[in-house]
């Protein structure tokens, strides 16, 4: 069969609505008689709420409804990925409220909701609610959080754990590190992020009381998970009387996974006005205020080795910030996502990580952008280096010598997502490590470097360089596994596809898995024009409504290239052989006599006797001819469950100044050699690792915890990123046919612990040797006083810095 | 997102202007490019029970130069206007204007708005601190008057215009061969703002003697509650060729007598030294033109 | 109390009672249908809401309506020609310089009012042009790449000029808008 597609920059098909204003996003969406929502949000980061008085609010201008967490019968909402796995883990639950009732936990957390006419009438009648609150001491800080004497949110969390959780050989671990010759320790901060998609979520409420169902358009990342959260955990209606809709969505990075207040409430509110639709649209401060952050981990790190360079042991301590209350899968990603794949692309014999979930009076934490493994990037890359710096190794030749070799995959790393079960295994299946960190090297002058940092000198500037060689586990995951292990959404992580073949021969694929950006519209239909040997503009790809799509887990965890599409290549084979099937029948032939080619169905040895695709589907959606026991119209759904997740993996390097006298840090290089597998479109595989990388570069720059707006918070602009170098290795995934890993979070796992490393790079002559991030001007140029001052608190001689 | 509600009068003259400022004085605020109190009033942090718009006022918008060679700027040029303008020759007008937000924000932006405006982190305020500008003001009862740069900054947010006067033109002296100036600014990333800002104006006058400069200005942005010249480091630079060894002995003095302000983004300590170092390279920068 | 609007959008003019309070944005999108612009923040940084306000580029969530009362607005539906893509819009679309899409609107009428006043820009200026528009996607590269393929497209006479896109001018589609 002709593969001609796939592996081609094909231009996008959703491109020409976006670039003319013709997207329809969210906010874009308008309905007769829709009326409009805005959300009463706590000033305080923790407080009672003892009375809230409506009475003004309802009595204004355009209002239609007030509610109270007292009007909402569906608190509270749904977790659904506790800490799980080995060791029957307690998880002390709170979730999120659908409208607070007793309590706040956080800053902007939602206690009424108005409804009125136009928006600014619901904005106007929001600010004469009057809520009575009772503040209460608050605490951000996750580990402080644990210490006697700390603020405590929740009766159920003694010390504000949410769950203590440990994987790896505990004794081992700690007998390695014992006899160690060389052991490193360092506390490592890796702070809150605010994720940022360009368009803020919102959705659109609509009951019919005529028929009792329930429509939502919400800009989400996962409609047929959001229905079944909604119907089964949530309002108790049954599935098939809920629709989700997801129309464009403007960007997500994770944070428009999960089941949030307000989708709940535009469904009630739409109800008790008798079908109204009910919009809400969220501003950018109530983003910042309400929707998910992520990261925030404070860890203590300890590795230990020899002095030929062998890494032996990582032991590590981490708390994780989970917020005020846990949000979907908020207590996965530090525990699965993170701890498993702590040690990397390398060989470390002994892995122990403790974790500690815990509660604090902030927004709550989730997945972001690589969610938990760029938190473990950060933790193996700064240890190499420290590592490398201990032993007065070369950084690069720390990492070639504990690399994992090519000839001991499968690997099964020992904190790894297979230790845990008793059956199902997840081990990393593929990699080749090397030829990445050598090409990288290469691009990047990396022999030159002493020479570049003289340079820079003379021009008063700290020239540094950071490694980043990093694994991903994607394309998650084999439903078996989760079902084994407990780890997970708690439910299946297969996907699914459906092809129907039309009269007229154009081919319609239906998909479960939802874009935000990603170009399914385009990648999918490579994929399958190549399958059924038809032109691309003869391929329609729908996705993101539950009416019309089969059911799917959605798009993130850089999963739908290797599980979504392996489904439609698996419906195109049904597809191919019905045709097969009616082809023999219109041919007078065998089945077995039957060749296919592209969209050729032909008679061996006979090539004038054929029939194309589109000839098939004419005769045979018609039916008039139809044998015995074939059942009319090619229309065929499969369903793919993965035997395995994905590994991407690959080296960055960025290459930074810092002005000594400010501590402003430059990004002058950035370079990234990246193995993601074969790629469907290499045009959008770039895309997306620019993106990544962009996203990790701001969290290694920039990043701050008080912002209210973006006139705090430092979103990347172009003016401050180079021009990004690229390039690849291959290195097909065996796990699924088109052999891609994904990539949506390559770019943002690996980048962060480049930048720091190479920061750290560039103030290691004065004696520095940990800065944590965020590595903003004044955090560097602080490092940098107090080096020159002698000081040898908090950035200098960390070795003993463990409590 | 959403203001909160007011009433909107839109003035077509200076005279209509200052009569609709007379009548609602307090209550109303004036807005001409709206950059910096709309996205105020968006957040409802600024909620004016009446906007009294200036935009259209032609008779304020423009630059023209004065019979003695200053040059007068209309309050409602933008700062496009003022990139455009062959006549706007000051380096430190070329230093700061394309760094200055946005391209939107300066198509919009006016002069005037961010020197009434007057956020203590502000870049303009110091540019005409530095320049030693006039301000033209105008208000129904009292008439015009002119007040000096050095005197119309009060404190954050707050200058000496009285509730009923309108900001006409700001005068900046005439450009000078003898004179060079420069503008250094470190920002705070996320909105763009000065964490400290120095704009700094050497020059000779006819009393000056040899290579040494006798007119010195340093005027700062960001650091204190509002923008304000360090006269201890000029004092220190009179009579000194202005050189690295000057320099560094005179810039230390930059936050003399001012409190320096902290936030999130920058603590006390780092901005006074901040300050320093900016300082350090305006007059850098200022020299350099002159040479 | 409501004001007297006069807008022309995309050459086409519009008279309507706008509240002062409501933003050019709002009338735009709510009141004219035009939701190619969009609204990605509450402080005037993203950009995704830019416009071509009387021939500049400006935020038009930092415009009160009142404000516009008499001039002429561009947005992206009128620089769409009728008969297919503005070189810019092209050159987005053959780069890669979108991705959610949700900032290229506002991305593409930045660009516009740059080439009108810059024909040639560098990498350099192109990326200082994009100080205002905030893109969360493509880590700006090929967004860089749009522009300047666009630029030289424009420079050899191939396509409509962005002065001309910018008026609105010859943009029949924009009717629709009403």
């Amino acid at each position: 069969m002709a593969t001609e597609l796939v592996g081609t920059p094909v231009k996008r098909v959703e491109d020409r609505r976006l670039i003319t204003g013709k997207g329809r996003y969210l906010d874009d969406i308008a309905m007769p008689g829709m009326v409009h929502m805005a959300i009463v949000r706590s000033p305080y980061a923790h407080a009672n709420i003892k009375s809230v008085d409506t009475s003004i609010a309802r009595s204004m201008p355009g209002v239609v409804d007030v509610l109270t967490g007292a009007d909402v019968p569906y608190n509270p909402l749904p977790m659904a990925w506790p800490a799980g796995g080995s060791a029957g883990i307690q998880n002390n639950v709170n979730t999120p409220r659908a409208l607070a009732t007793d309590s706040v936990k956080w800053q902007g957390e939602g206690v009424a909701a108005v409804v009125a006419e136009t928006a600014e009438q619901a904005a106007d009648a929001a600010e004469a609610i009057i809520v009575d609150w009772e503040p209460l001491p608050a605490v951000v800080d996750a580990e402080a959080a644990t210490k006697p004497g700390a603020p405590q949110l929740h009766e159920n969390a003694p010390n504000n754990v949410v769950f203590e959780w440990s994987v790896g050989d505990k004794d081992g671990t700690a007998e390695a590190v014992k006899g160690a010759e060389v052991v490193v320790k360092q506390r490592l901060v890796n702070q809150r992020l605010i994720p940022n998609p360009m368009e803020t979520r919102g959705d659109i409420g609509l009951y019919n009381p005529g028929t009792d169902e329930y429509t939502i358009w919400m800009s989400s990342q996962t409609p047929h998970i959001q229905r079944l959260l909604l119907a089964a955990f949530v309002m108790g209606v049954p599935e098939h009387k809920i629709r989700c809709i997801s129309p464009d969505v403007g960007g997500a990075f994770g944070t428009k996974i999960f089941c949030y207040a307000d989708y709940v409430l535009v469904l009630l509110a739409s109800k008790r006005l008798n079908g109204r639709p009910v919009k809400w649209v969220e501003s950018r401060r109530e983003n910042y205020q309400a929707t998910i952050h992520g990261r925030d981990h404070i860890t203590y790190l300890e590795v230990a080795g020899k002095r030929d360079g062998t890494v032996d042991a990582i032991r590590v301590k981490t708390y994780a910030n989970l917020g005020g209350r846990l949000s979907t899968i908020g207590p996965g990603i530090p525990t699965t996502l993170y701890a498993r794949v702590l040690s990397g692309c390398y060989r470390i014999p002994n892995v122990y990580a403790e974790v500690v979930g815990v509660y604090t009076n902030t927004a709550f934490v989730d997945a972001y952008r690589g969610a938990g493994r760029p938190e473990a990037t950060y933790v193996v890359e700064r240890a190499m280096d420290l590592f490398a710096d201990e032993i007065g190794m070369d950084k690069a030749e720390v990492r070639r010598r504990n690399f994992i070799p090519p000839d001991q995959f499968p690997y099964e790393n020992p904190s790894g997502l297979g230790t845990a079960s008793g059956g199902a295994k997840i081990y990393i299946d593929s990699g080749n490590y090397e030829p990445a960190l050598d090409k990288a090297l290469a691009a990047a002058g990396y022999g030159d470097v002493a020479a570049a940092k003289a340079d820079a000198k003379a021009r008063g500037k700290l020239l540094g360089i950071g490694l980043s060689s990093y694994i991903e586990v994607c394309g998650v995951a084999p439903s078996k596994w989760i079902g084994a292990v407990g780890e997970g959404w708690g439910a299946a992580m297969w996907e699914s596809a459906n092809i129907k073949v039309h009269l007229t021969g154009k081919v319609v694929v239906t998909a479960g898995t939802q874009p935000q950006g990603q170009g399914h519209e385009t990648t999918y239909a490579q994929v399958v024009a190549d399958e059924l040997g038809v032109p691309m503009d003869d391929v329609v790809v729908q996705h993101s409504d539950t009416q019309g799509t089969p059911f799917g887990y959605g798009s993130y965890g850089s999963r739908t290239s290797s599980v979504g599409m392996t489904a439609a290549i698996k419906a195109a084979g049904k597809i191919r052989e019905k045709a097969r099937r009616y082809a023999a029948h219109m041919l007078e032939a065998s089945v077995d006599d039957i060749e296919v080619e592209g969209a050729e169905y032909r008679v061996k040895g006979s090539p004038d006797k054929k029939k194309t695709l589109q000839e098939i589907a004419f005769a045979l959606d018609l039916a008039f001819d139809a044998p015995e026991g074939m059942e009319p119209y090619l229309d065929e759904t499969s369903y793919h469950d993965t035997p395995n997740c994905t590994w991407p993996f690959g080296t960055h390097i960025a290459i930074v100044e810092i002005d000594e006298a400010t501590g402003v840090v430059d990004l002058k290089r950035y370079v990234a050699v990246d193995d993601v597998g074969k790629k469907i479109n290499p045009m959008i595989v770039n895309g997306q690792l620019h993106g990544g990388i962009a996203q990790g570069v701001g969290q290694g720059e920039d990043g701050s915890l008080l912002s209210g707006s973006m006139l705090d918070y430092a979103v990347p602009r172009a003016e401050w990123l180079p021009t990004f170098e690229l390039d690849e290795t291959v290195t097909p995934s065996p796990v699924n046919p088109l052999g891609v890993k994904g990539v949506g979070e390559a770019g943002a796992i690996a980048s962060t612990a480049a930048v720091a490393n190479a920061v750290n790079d560039a103030l290691a002559p004065l004696g520095i040797r940990h800065l944590d991030m965020p590595l903003t001007a004044p955090r560097v140029w602080k490092a940098i006083q107090d080096a020159r001052a002698g000081s040898s608190n908090g950035h200098g001689n960390g070795k003993e810095a463990k409590a | 997102m959403i203001p909160a509600a007011f009433e909107y009068d839109r003035a077509t003259s200076v005279e209509e202007a200052l009569g609709l400022l007379r009548t609602h004085g307090a209550d109303a605020k004036l807005i001409a490019g709206g950059q910096s109190l709309l996205p105020l009033m968006k957040l409802r942090l600024a909620r004016p029970d009446r906007l009294i718009d200036i935009g259209r006022i032609e008779a304020l918008k423009g630059i023209r130069r004065l019979d003695d060679g200053r040059l007068a700027v209309g309050s409602l040029t933008t700062y496009a206007d003022l990139i455009a303008s062959p006549e706007i020759k000051y380096g430190l007008f070329r230093d700061a204007l394309p760094t200055i937000a946005d391209v939107q924000v300066r198509n919009r932006g006016t002069i005037g708005g961010a020197i009434a405006h007057a956020d203590p982190a502000s870049d303009m305020p110091a540019l005409l601190l530095a320049l030693d500008a006039e301000l033209v003001c105008r208000s129904a009862h009292r008439g015009q008057r002119t007040i000096a740069a050095t005197e119309f900054f009060e404190g954050p947010f707050t200058t000496v215009l009285d509730p009923d006067e309108l900001l006409i033109e700001i005068r900046l002296p005439a450009p000078s061969q003898h004179h060079g100036s420069a503008y250094r600014m470190l920002e705070q990333p996320a909105s763009g703002f000065a964490i400290a800002g120095v704009a700094a104006v050497i020059g000779q006058t006819e009393a000056a003697t040899g290579d040494t400069f006798d007119d010195i200005r340093i005027a700062v942005t960001g650091v204190g509650d509002h923008p304000y010249r360090a006269a201890a480091v000029e004092a220190a630079l009179v009579g000194t060729p202005v050189d690295a060894p000057s320099i560094a002995a005179a810039v230390g003095a930059v936050c003399e007598g001012v409190e320096v302000m902290g936030d999130i983004h920058a603590d006390r300590e780092y901005r006074a030294a901040m300050a320093v170092v900016m300082a350090q390279r305006a007059l850098e920068g200022a020299r350099a033109r002159l040479t | 109390m409501a004001e007297r609007v006069s807008l022309t959008v995309n050459g086409k003019r519009h008279d309507m009672d706008v509240e002062p309070r409501r933003l050019l944005v709002q009338v735009l999108r709510e009141d004219l249908g035009l939701t190619g612009t969009h609204v990605g923040c509450d402080t005037s940084q993203c950009g995704a809401c830019t416009v071509v306000l009387d021939g500049s580029a400006v935020k038009s969530c930092t415009v009160l309506a009142v404000q516009a009362d008499g001039s002429t607005v561009g947005t992206i539906e009128g620089l769409t020609p009728a008969d297919g893509l503005h070189p810019i819009q092209d050159a987005f679309w053959g780069a890669h310089g979108l991705q959610c899409g949700f900032c290229t609107p506002g991305m593409i009428m930045t660009a516009a009012d740059l080439l009108a006043r810059n024909p040639d820009p560098t990498d350099g200026e192109i990326r200082h042009a994009l100080n205002g528009n905030y893109c969360r996607c493509t880590g700006y590269q090929n967004i860089v790449a749009a522009i300047r393929t666009a630029a030289d497209e424009i420079r050899t006479g191939a396509g409509a000029t962005p002065a001309e896109a910018e008026s609105g001018a010859g943009a029949a589609s924009a009717a629709a808008a009403g």
